[in-house]
């Protein structure tokens, strides 16, 4: 180990990583206290005598129960859960069985599939959304789920792909030879052995992928339009601002229980999710 | 139990001829060890008998079918890898009746066949375990294990030893060797080693750059090897091979080089007397070489100056200059030499070989 | 046909049942067996969603923009009008400049911190694993919900940013955060570098994690500081994680729309748009379809340069 001083640990260590801490965290206690303020402290003129800007005293959960009693809120919430969902499950079959194919199969083409795929991952939402806007008004899918969970995968199955792919390439090629010479097919070999070893890997890729829908946002923002039909970043940036009034308790609120569940599923996941965006990055 | 036919065998990849034209009929029973240095196409012909590589062309038999066309699965045969290939994500127990399960055994004759196998590898303390928690040695056992509980017709073995430890490797061996002496099947194994080679093939098959070099019982292609290769392949240390010129010295056929002369045996003189005056490859085992007694004819010995001497207890091993040639001797440990010291040695006549310069075949 | 197994085998299991008869009947091989007719299968989903969402509407969109669609009117061919039209835009030109200008500064304070971060993360301390899954977070967390927050703390009026400054005395009359131009670009700057910096500093902790300790042990024992580690152990080896996640943020960072969509909408005066917004604002909020669709196909040379650049990379590693 290299040694050093205490100050010095202080200085290099201790008060950047604090910075660090609460510069990362501060906009997420914000957005807790303001949730739970009452309106009447919110809107207080900055210069005005305001004893507690960071705490606050008189806690309510009236912005919280304005938002699931009074505006579509919970809807939004079950169809950004129902869309993440079957976009993921959809990504994650097409993902994996492509992975695979591109993984260990051998024939004509593969490298310039790979690529395209690849490059597929590297051409944004926001230079198709208007074309695509077009499509899916002729598909006359516009404002169902549907139009999100049909176009949701284009982002994530090259994602998934190219995790999986990765994955399968850590994973000897003799299992599945073994498994074959043992009496499986080729098909039964990938179901049987391999799938189950990939599991952490279709973990992490999962995570991700809801993740990534249920942050997606300018697909939902234009191919949707009725309010209860809405995701939850949609619903809040466009139905808890009425005309030009901001409700900032409500919105806090939103957008902290629009947070949770992507919150809870990353941190029931958190090793497998790290390992897998690393993995992404070195692979 | 089956014969595993191959005719006129060949393997191209894009730009690489990895196989040539291999014909071999192995017998029933018998257990057969490909061996050579890597990238002569031991592995790729194994891989194709066991169906996990393309045939570019030929054919491969196994018992009384054509098996070029047949996925792995309906070919009837086990192999074992040289990682194992495992399953992690299962017990020993699921490891060893997967097979079976694909081949929808009933559950009590799959449970009575892994016990079966596991006591006879004396793995049975391991079945509920996962791979990941076996040492190497017992990781070993329970991929063979999983080999026998089908009872294939052929087993195929893939480098197997080449992941333990020396100590564990030669233990293994005779384990396989025993094995094999009771299940009696017929079994293909691919080593680099030819130590495992010798030691634990009925027959061995030297290839080299995708042709068989030459098939025959160890002994066989220890005392009469086919060619400069096969000669400096088999045996260990290797072969001394030293370029000597043919001349014809009034009735007897010498061969010469620059510090060492001997006298041809009188058994190869008829044949190497047709290349007088030209150069050829003469070999000599190290055993084969000795410090020359009284008792040892003058035309079959030699002054030498030692320039190392690698004592290994059970024997002495001499490097040794006679001229412009150089030896490896392996003498008796009782002999007392040092560095620089002058010795004489002697070779056992009936024992040199000599090789065409050109082809490489023995003469 | 297959021979009983023989009363030779040494487990002498005498097989009482007939072998499976999968096994004993001469079988043809399954079409899926053959490795391309199963690559062609397990391909086919993949190759044709992206096909049909984003190969499809990618070659509309060029149709799009050389087009006068708009909706309700399915338009005609026009060739490269929209694209002047365009350019001869002072709109277009600021949101142009904008998005490289926003791309560029995001991307050094992203990758400065991110490295800043990673090198204190891979240290040991208590609570380690928290604080780095706490880290993460903003990158999790949707991006329109966690502006919202950030909009609130720039807010106008009751701004706690003002606030602390003020406390703090640094300033006496509040900063524009949002109502002026320049400073509404660099707030969505200082949070696209909030939001993007976890994933640069956990991507390059990966990295890091990789270099052996003993390198660093030996350049000390060289004589060599802690800023001549880093820049002469630790950068030479971080350099390919470093260039992907690069390349990854550049794309996603030029291409940006949910973060200015929601912190200043692309005003005050239109003076904040970045290339995603204005396409959208003229696209659909407008419903000049066309011209929409030219406008976001301004970011197509960028972007091409940046993947060939990153599979040029990737080529030469694969190379290697």
């Amino acid at each position: 180990m290299i040694i050093e001083r205490r100050w010095k640990k202080w200085v290099y260590f201790y008060i950047p990583m604090t910075v660090f801490v609460i510069g990362t965290l501060f906009p997420f206690y914000w957005m807790f206290i303001t949730a739970i303020r009452p309106d009447a402290e919110l809107y207080r003129s900055w210069r005005a005598a305001n004893n507690a800007p960071f705490w606050t005293f008189h806690p309510t959960l009236e912005h919280v129960r304005d938002l699931l009693e009074k505006t579509s809120f919970p809807y939004w919430i079950w169809n950004t859960f129902f869309i993440a969902v079957v976009s993921t499950m959809v990504s994650l079959f097409c993902g994996l069985l492509a992975g695979y194919a591109l993984a260990r199969l051998k024939f004509p083409m593969a490298g310039t599939l790979g690529t395209s795929i690849f490059v597929t991952y590297l051409v944004p939402p926001t230079l198709l959304f208007i074309p695509l806007a077009d499509i899916i008004r002729s598909f006359q899918l516009g404002d169902t789920p549907w139009a999100l969970i049909l176009t949701y995968p284009t982002f994530l199955i090259p994602f998934c792909t190219w995790l999986l792919l990765g994955y399968f390439k850590t994973i000897a090629k003799e299992l599945e030879e073994c498994a074959r010479i043992d009496g499986a097919t080729r098909f039964g070999a990938m179901i049987r052995i391999i799938f189950p070893i990939a599991v952490p890997g279709i973990l992490s890729a999962g995570i991700f992928a809801f993740t990534l829908s249920w942050n997606e946002f300018i697909y939902a923002l234009v191919f949707l339009s009725s309010p209860e039909k809405k995701t939850v970043p949609v619903g809040v940036v466009s139905e808890l601002i009425r005309g030009d009034i901001y409700f900032w308790g409500q919105l806090m609120a939103g957008a902290l229980l629009g947070s949770v569940p992507v919150a809870l599923v990353y941190s029931f996941f958190v090793e497998y999710s790290v390992t897998g965006l690393t993995g992404s990055v070195k692979g | 139990m089956a014969q595993v036919m191959l005719k006129d065998l060949n393997k191209k990849y894009d730009e690489v001829h990895a196989v040539k034209d291999v014909n071999l009929h192995i017998r029933d029973k018998e257990f057969v060890v490909l061996v050579g240095p890597s990238g002569c196409g031991k592995s790729t012909t194994l891989r194709m008998v066991a169906g996990l590589e393309e045939i570019t062309g030929g054919e491969i038999h196994i018992g009384d079918r054509m098996v070029n066309d047949l996925p792995p699965k309906d070919r009837d045969i086990a192999m074992v890898f040289q990682n194992y290939a495992l399953y992690p994500h299962m017990t020993v127990y699921d490891n060893m009746a997967f097979g079976l399960k694909m081949r929808k055994f009933p559950k009590n004759e799959i449970e009575q066949r892994v016990r079966d196998a596991a006591q006879l590898l004396g793995i049975q303390e391991l079945l509920k375990r996962k791979p990941r928690q076996l040492s190497g040695g017992q990781r070993q056992r329970v991929a063979v294990g999983r080999a026998i509980v089908r009872h294939p017709q052929v087993f195929l073995f893939d480098e197997p030893l080449s992941n333990l430890d020396a100590k564990l490797r030669v233990q293994m061996r005779v384990e396989l060797k025993r094995l094999h002496d009771r299940l009696e099947t017929t079994a293909i194994y691919v080593t680099h080693d030819q130590v495992e080679a010798m030691t634990l093939g009925d027959r061995v098959v030297v290839m080299k750059d995708g042709w068989i070099q030459q098939v025959g019982e160890p002994m066989e292609l220890y005392s009469r090897p086919a060619n400069k290769f096969v000669a400096g392949f088999i045996g260990s240390p290797a072969m001394n091979f030293v370029d000597v010129t043919i001349n014809d010295a009034g009735g007897s056929i010498t061969a010469e080089t620059q510090g060492l002369r001997l006298t041809v045996p009188p058994a190869k003189a008829a044949t190497l007397r047709a290349y007088k005056g030209q150069g050829v490859t003469l070999g000599v085992r190290p055993e084969d070489v000795h410090v020359a007694t009284a008792a040892d004819p003058a035309p079959y010995s030699f002054d030498t100056t030692v320039d190392v001497v690698e004592p290994l207890g059970s024997e002495i091993l001499l490097d040794v200059r006679a001229g412009s040639a150089t030896l490896v001797a392996r003498v008796e440990p009782t002999v007392r030499v040092k560095v620089h010291e002058s010795v004489r040695l002697a070779v056992n006549a009936d024992r040199l070989h000599f090789f065409d310069v050109k082809n490489e075949h023995a003469i | 046909m297959k021979k009983p197994i023989a009363g030779g085998s040494a487990t002498r299991v005498e097989v009482a049942v007939a072998r499976p008869q999968a096994s004993s009947r001469p079988q043809r091989p399954g079409l899926l067996e053959n490795e391309r007719v199963l690559a062609g299968v397990l391909l086919t989903p993949t190759v044709v969603l992206l096909g049909m969402f984003i190969a499809y509407p990618f070659v509309m969109g060029v149709w799009l923009a050389l087009s006068s669609t708009s909706v309700g009117n399915p338009g005609q061919f026009v060739g490269l009008k929209n694209f002047v039209k365009a350019w001869n835009d002072s709109i277009f030109r600021t949101a142009f400049w904008n998005t490289c200008w926003y791309t560029g500064w995001a991307t050094i304070f992203k990758l400065s911190l991110g490295m800043w971060l990673a090198i204190l993360l891979n240290r040991n301390f208590r609570g380690k694993r928290l604080v780095r899954a706490s880290m993460l977070l903003p990158f999790i967390i949707p991006t329109v919900l966690s502006t919202f927050a950030w909009r609130w703390m720039f807010d106008p009026t009751f701004s706690v940013l003002n606030w602390l400054l003020y406390r703090g005395g640094f300033i006496v009359n509040k900063l524009p955060f949002l109502s002026d131009g320049t400073y509404g670009l660099w707030c969505a700057i200082a949070v696209n570098t909030w939001r993007g910096m976890p994933f640069f500093a956990i991507s390059l902790l990966a990295g890091l994690q990789t270099i052996n300790p003993d390198l660093h042990e030996a350049a000390s024992l060289d004589g060599a500081n802690a800023w001549h580690r880093f820049w002469h152990v630790t950068w030479p080896l971080l350099k390919p994680v470093t260039l992907v996640v690069v390349v990854f943020s550049i794309i996603q960072t030029f291409s940006d729309f949910q973060l200015i969509y929601v912190l200043t909408g692309g005003g005050p005066a239109n003076s904040t748009h970045l290339i995603a917004t204005y396409a959208y604002q003229i696209g659909v909020a407008t419903g000049l379809l066309g011209e929409g669709a030219a406008i976001s196909l301004f970011m197509l040379p960028v972007l091409f340069v940046v993947v060939w650049l990153q599979l040029r990379y990737l080529r030469r590693l694969e190379g290697a």
